[in-house]
């Protein structure tokens, strides 16, 4: 039922507005190509953050950091109830999107997607973002030079976001 | 600035790291694959968030996005009073809110770098707490139905693909709970 809903949405979306905008005699076209337009050159200011990002985000995968980083993890994983299978997940989420997508099905291929691990992975996956990515695309498209408290803000949330994950599949599967 | 702190972190730990495990090979390679990557990522990017950029100015020329705006106004009033005076920024954050709830992240992205730009006039550089309430709602996932995650869990056989979604529900309130917190408590220390 949902995944139809999910294949419906978009183009849904998109004729139910054009028929809308057809009936307030909105110039449908122009008004599409003006928008796309607009789009292109938040592409341009978006571009130059994640140069930045990204490179140092595959220098760090490639140096062996996060293997590292994932021992010194795991025995305060376990003890915060959090599966040590999902630390990858856990290390690569804030950075990088296609990275955790990649981390997450191989932890839900190798567990199985219906078991505690797999299924800790697919609520983590879907309950927290790519935070660090959001934040430079956003505060480099703005011009934001100092961001303040918005850092440690995102990553309590984050942080709420892997334990919660963790503590609701136990809980309710 | 905390951007920067991140990066040299990150640079600084995969220089440290590969020299150690001499993978410095590796770590070359991986910044220049880094760099075009995100070339790639942006181009990649450039058809669907135009798409949606196009979609919103369609939106806002027949009267839809004011309607929208209206049914978060009781909301975003209450987070994001200054803001939410300006008729614009409230609509962006309005169709931000809407696209992040329906998953379509990449219709929320441009929608959000609307209201930040909108946000971070006259402010020099500095991030408002307001502007850090919007980004902290981003980086915080807020969606009803996570479709992409829903496809891996199929693809790998899951039984019910979306008998996560009560789960994923509670994680991400109280994900975006305890972040707005944060920036709560965190706001006045943090000049």
């Amino acid at each position: 039922m949902l995944t139809r809903f999910s294949d419906y949405l978009v183009p849904l979306l998109l004729a139910g507005a054009a028929l809308y905008a057809l009936y307030r005699r909105v110039d449908v076209f122009s008004a599409l190509t003006t928008g796309a337009g607009e789009g292109l050159s938040v592409i341009v200011r978006i571009l130059p953050p994640l140069v930045a990002l990204l490179t140092a985000v595959y220098m760090l995968r490639a140096s062996g950091a996060l293997e590292l980083l994932t021992h010194a993890l795991t025995p305060v994983l376990t003890i915060l109830g959090i599966p040590p299978e999902t630390v990858g997940l856990l290390l690569i989420r804030p950075v990088s999107g296609s990275g955790a997508l990649a981390v997450g099905s191989e932890i839900m291929q190798t567990y199985g997607p219906d078991s505690t691990v797999g299924r800790t992975a697919a609520v983590m996956l879907g309950s927290t973002e790519t935070t660090f990515y959001t934040i430079a695309v956003y505060y480099g498209a703005a011009g934001i030079r100092r961001t303040r408290h918005t850092i440690p803000a995102a990553l309590a949330a984050d942080i709420t976001g892997f334990l919660a994950a963790a503590w609701t599949v136990r809980w309710m599967f | 600035m905390a951007m920067a702190v991140v990066w040299v972190i990150m640079v600084t730990a995969s220089v440290a790291c590969g020299a150690a495990g001499g993978r410095m090979a590796e770590v070359s390679a991986a910044a220049l694959d880094g760099a075009r990557s995100a070339v790639e990522l942006c181009v990649s990017l450039a058809g669907v968030l135009c798409l949606w950029s196009g979609f919103m100015e369609l939106l806002k020329q027949c009267g839809l996005e004011k309607k929208l705006a209206a049914m978060f106004r009781p909301l975003l009033g209450r987070l994001l009073p200054h803001a939410s005076r300006d008729a614009e920024t409230m609509a962006a954050v309005s169709g931000n809110l809407s696209a992040n709830l329906l998953g379509l992240g990449n219709a929320a992205t441009p929608l959000g770098i609307r209201a930040a730009r909108r946000m971070a006039l006259g402010a020099e550089g500095t991030a408002s707490d307001e502007l850090c309430r919007l980004v902290v709602l981003n980086t915080a996932s807020v969606q009803l139905l996570p479709t992409t995650v829903a496809a891996v869990r199929s693809g790998c056989g899951a039984a019910a693909p979306f008998d996560i979604l009560p789960a994923v529900w509670v994680s991400s309130l109280l994900s975006v709970t305890v972040g707005l917190l944060a920036a709560r408590l965190l706001e006045r220390a943090v000049r």
